[in-house]
């Protein structure tokens, strides 16, 4: 059985992957579905949901709650995955190098990545933000800067184990050069558990950018879920939907992107996979 | 025979639908009297360990009973459920595994593992159990009773471990005893220690043993009757001396024709020239501890000096820790050693820097012990055997064509190239790092433990092959082995290691005609099937001339 197979035998893989492509193509049809901005006022204040022409209400300034939330969509995928990407780059060539050479090298990377996780890391990337002025890049960069350690820490372990594998020697032996070795022979068998951490790590940074959103960190610019719930809390008993559909949209996302994750994971790894007694 | 203890009856074993075969085990019959040896013997895949875990009832859940009948001193085992069988194992059947690092609890003390075993199955009081426990540990030949049982398991050796496992094994005196390749991770000489103890205590207790190897020279040292499988059918049982003397059936007659002999063949002789490899007072010593433990020195390579002219291949045989593999790897600097000169042809590279020395990478290259380990699995094989050329400057295109003539001069098809290394069986990727080890046309081969993990006939088709390149490309080959029948074969010379140095060096004929050190005694006398084989070989010889 390959991969793609086991993949597919997994039903809630299978529901997370539903989730996925079902945000996808409403970020897709955003401009088709609400042609207009989401920061306008289109109705009464406060419009509960189905009432008027509203399906999931109005907030307090009469601003369509079902448009700012697809229009949010964009933004948290957005944030999710170039964030994921950027602390990508950082841990990935980290984690090599430290696990390749070892020693001292690796000495100085790791108590640098133990530097950065010693901090707590939502408190970091508040730092980060309130310096840099909340815009769309500080906001990427502060998540990509507090994700990359355990990144950087999983591609260490898997190198320091690869290191010694006799065909690593033996590329060793033929006289291939140390980068071609990295990127050849060893950095493509550590693409499985790469995967899989990016997968967790897209919801992660979505769960964090809607934090920063809620405390009125984000970027003023943009219409997210996050900023949404913030918002929407001082309301909260009056008008519950103005909270409550963003939240249930952060909760779809992130628990579809983790149902993915899992899939991904048991699909490439079969062995470490729960066996079935039956 | 006496009375019978295990009669295994047309028991087929199904496997699951994927598999590549129906039954892992197809319609055995065998039997096992009390005070007997039966050795079930085969290659790998063959079904032996299999019919070991359906006597104890502990087959993987994928592997169902197809038919037949398994019954212990009369009893039907099968259709017994978990609790009665749990009962029975221990206190009728003690098991021996072939991990003797795994098989014990690293967190508890060496006396209270034994003393489970009664616990287990409620036999003897806590103070009786102390005192059983002692006389076990006394037994199976363990120094220092009372020290042992205080210990922790990485306090004892992999032949104390081994001898544990037996005392617990033996603890509640089991009619059965089944022995699962229990001494294939042991150094030949506490080999033979736990094959003489497993033989005493079966005759002190009458003990029936259902013994599992692939090693005919295990089988031949302990087996009173052997069993051989292949792809889970028996094709021939009978007593050891008549089976490996006149064996019957054509797959026998294969297995036992491809146990090397330790008797050498003719010497070869060698043109004198510069040494292809020279290595001078070579050592390295390993230290551990770091900022706060204070630093544990070995000396893995000690003083080592050799030569190798082209077309010769020397032999470096010791037990495990004997630093043989140590010194292969610092001849290629995949180690780096701490002094001495190791010289190719007319170059010195011991002080030579990673960049400099990867132009004089081709000289030297490795065969490597795992075939499952040395292939990177996401390239395809071409590459794999082309990585080298285009490492030193030969373009792409050339490199994937000499891959497939390699291929072609290893004996797989050329078309191999462009399939992935998990389509191979072992002994093909073995051939495959073979090829890729001479795609650089080096002019010494370094083989580590290169035939180790295969089957013997597959064994046995390898070490022909290099010696053919050998005799056609006249490379020098560092030979690094523990296997003292597999030396005697294939090596010109043969230098002898023991604590990281070389303590005897000679001519094979000359080493195993007249050991001169202690040490080279010690390891020719364990070598297991001495007699038997030496006896078998010498008939075959007489009739081929």
């Amino acid at each position: 059985m390959n991969a793609f197979t086991r993949f597919a035998s997994n039903r809630g893989a299978i529901v997370g992957l539903g989730l996925l492509l079902l945000l996808v193509a409403v970020v897709l049809l955003a401009p088709l579905l609400y042609p207009q901005s989401p920061w306008r006022m289109v109705g009464r204040p406060m419009g509960a949901p189905l009432a008027g022409s509203f399906l999931l209400g109005t907030d307090t300034l009469g601003r369509d709650v079902a448009a700012g939330i697809v229009h949010g969509a964009r933004v948290s995928l957005l944030i999710g995955v170039v964030s994921t990407v950027v602390a990508l780059l950082i841990g990935v060539p980290l984690g090599a190098v430290a696990g390749y050479f070892g020693g001292l090298i690796d000495d100085l990377v790791m108590r640098f990545t133990e530097f950065f996780q010693t901090i707590p890391s939502f408190a970091l990337a508040i730092v980060v933000v309130a310096i840099l002025q909340p815009t769309l890049l500080s906001i990427v960069l502060a998540i990509a800067i507090v994700s990359w350690p355990p990144v950087t820490r999983l591609i260490r372990g898997e190198f320091l184990s690869l290191r010694s594998r006799e065909y690593v020697q033996a590329a060793i032996t033929v006289g291939q050069s140390t980068p071609r070795i990295i990127f050849t022979q060893i950095l493509p068998n550590t693409l499985a558990p790469i995967i899989v951490m990016a997968s967790l790590m897209v919801a992660t940074a979505i769960l964090l950018e809607s934090s920063l959103s809620f405390l009125g960190l984000g970027d003023p610019n943009l219409m997210t879920w996050g900023y949404m719930v913030g918002a929407g809390r001082s309301r909260i008993i009056d008008a519950w939907w103005i909270s409550f559909f963003p939240g249930v949209a952060i909760f779809l996302t992130v628990l579809a992107l983790n149902l993915v994750g899992e899939g991904i994971n048991d699909a490439l790894n079969p062995r470490l996979r729960k066996e079935d007694r039956k | 025979m006496t009375e019978r203890v295990l009669h295994v009856e047309g028991l087929s074993l199904s496997l699951p639908n994927a598999a590549d075969r129906r039954f892992a085990l197809k319609d055995a019959s065998f039997q096992i009297g009390a005070g007997e040896t039966v050795c079930v013997v085969g290659e790998s895949g063959s079904g032996k360990s299999m019919t070991a875990h359906a006597v104890m009832g502990l087959l993987p859940p994928a592997v169902k009973v197809a038919a037949g009948s398994i019954r212990l001193a009369g009893r039907e085992l099968l259709g017994l459920d978990e609790r009665d069988m749990r009962r029975l194992r221990g206190c009728d059947i003690g098991m021996i595994f072939q991990e003797p690092m795994t098989s014990l609890n690293p967190l508890m003390r060496i006396g209270d593992q034994i003393g489970e075993m009664f616990e287990a199955h409620g036999a003897l009081h806590p103070a009786a159990r102390n005192k059983r426990a002692l006389e076990l540990i006394e037994e199976v030949g363990l120094p220092d009773p009372a020290h042992i049982v205080r210990v922790y398991p990485h306090q004892l050796s992999g032949g104390q471990r081994q001898r544990v496992m037996i005392a617990m094994a033996l603890a509640l005196e089991p009619k059965l005893l089944i022995a699962d390749e229990p001494t294939t991770a042991l150094d030949v000489t506490t080999q033979a220690q736990i094959l003489r103890l497993i033989d005493r205590l079966r005759s002190e207790h009458g003990t029936a043993v259902l013994f599992i190897t692939h090693d005919f020279g295990v089988v031949a040292e302990i087996a009173d009757r052997i069993v051989v499988l292949q792809n889970g059918e028996i094709c021939e049982t009978g007593k050891t001396g008549d089976v490996l003397r006149t064996p019957s059936h054509d797959y026998t007659k294969r297995l036992i024709a491809a146990v090397p002999s330790l008797t050498p063949p003719e010497p070869r002789r060698l043109a004198t020239a510069t040494p292809a490899l020279k290595i001078d007072g070579l050592s390295k010593t390993y230290r551990s501890g770091g900022f706060f433990a204070k630093g544990r020195e070995v000396a893995a390579v000690d003083n080592v000096s050799f030569e190798i002219l082209p077309g010769e291949t020397l032999g470096l045989v010791g037990e495990s820790g004997s630093g043989k593999s140590t010194v292969g790897r610092c001849c290629l600097r995949l180690i780096e050693p701490d002094g001495g000169m190791i010289r190719l042809e007319t170059v010195e590279i011991q002080g030579m820097t990673q960049r400099m020395l990867r132009a004089h990478r081709s000289r030297i290259q490795m065969i490597f012990q795992d075939p499952y380990a040395s292939l990177n699995p996401r390239r395809s094989v071409g590459r794999i055997i082309a990585e080298g050329p285009v490492a030193q400057g030969v373009d792409r295109s050339t490199a994937m064509l000499q891959a497939r003539e390699l291929l072609d001069l290893v004996g797989l098809a050329p078309a191999a190239a462009d399939r992935y290394p998990h389509e191979f069986s072992g002994g093909q990727r073995q051939r495959i790092g073979i090829a890729r080890a001479l795609a650089l046309n080096p002019k010494v081969l370094v083989a580590d433990e290169a035939v180790s993990a295969l089957d013997v006939s597959v064994q046995a088709q390898i070490l022909d092959l290099i010696r053919e390149i050998q005799n056609r490309l006249q490379v020098a080959v560092l030979f690094i082995t523990h296997d003292l029948r597999v030396a005697a074969q294939i090596c010109d010379r043969i230098a002898v290691m023991q604590r990281g140095r070389i303590v005897e060096m000679a001519a094979t004929a000359e080493l195993f005609a007249n050991p001169a050190h202690d040490y080279t005694q010690m390891l020719l006398a364990a070598v297991p099937g001495r007699e038997a084989f030496a006896h078998t070989h010498e008939t075959e010889t007489n009739h081929v001339t």
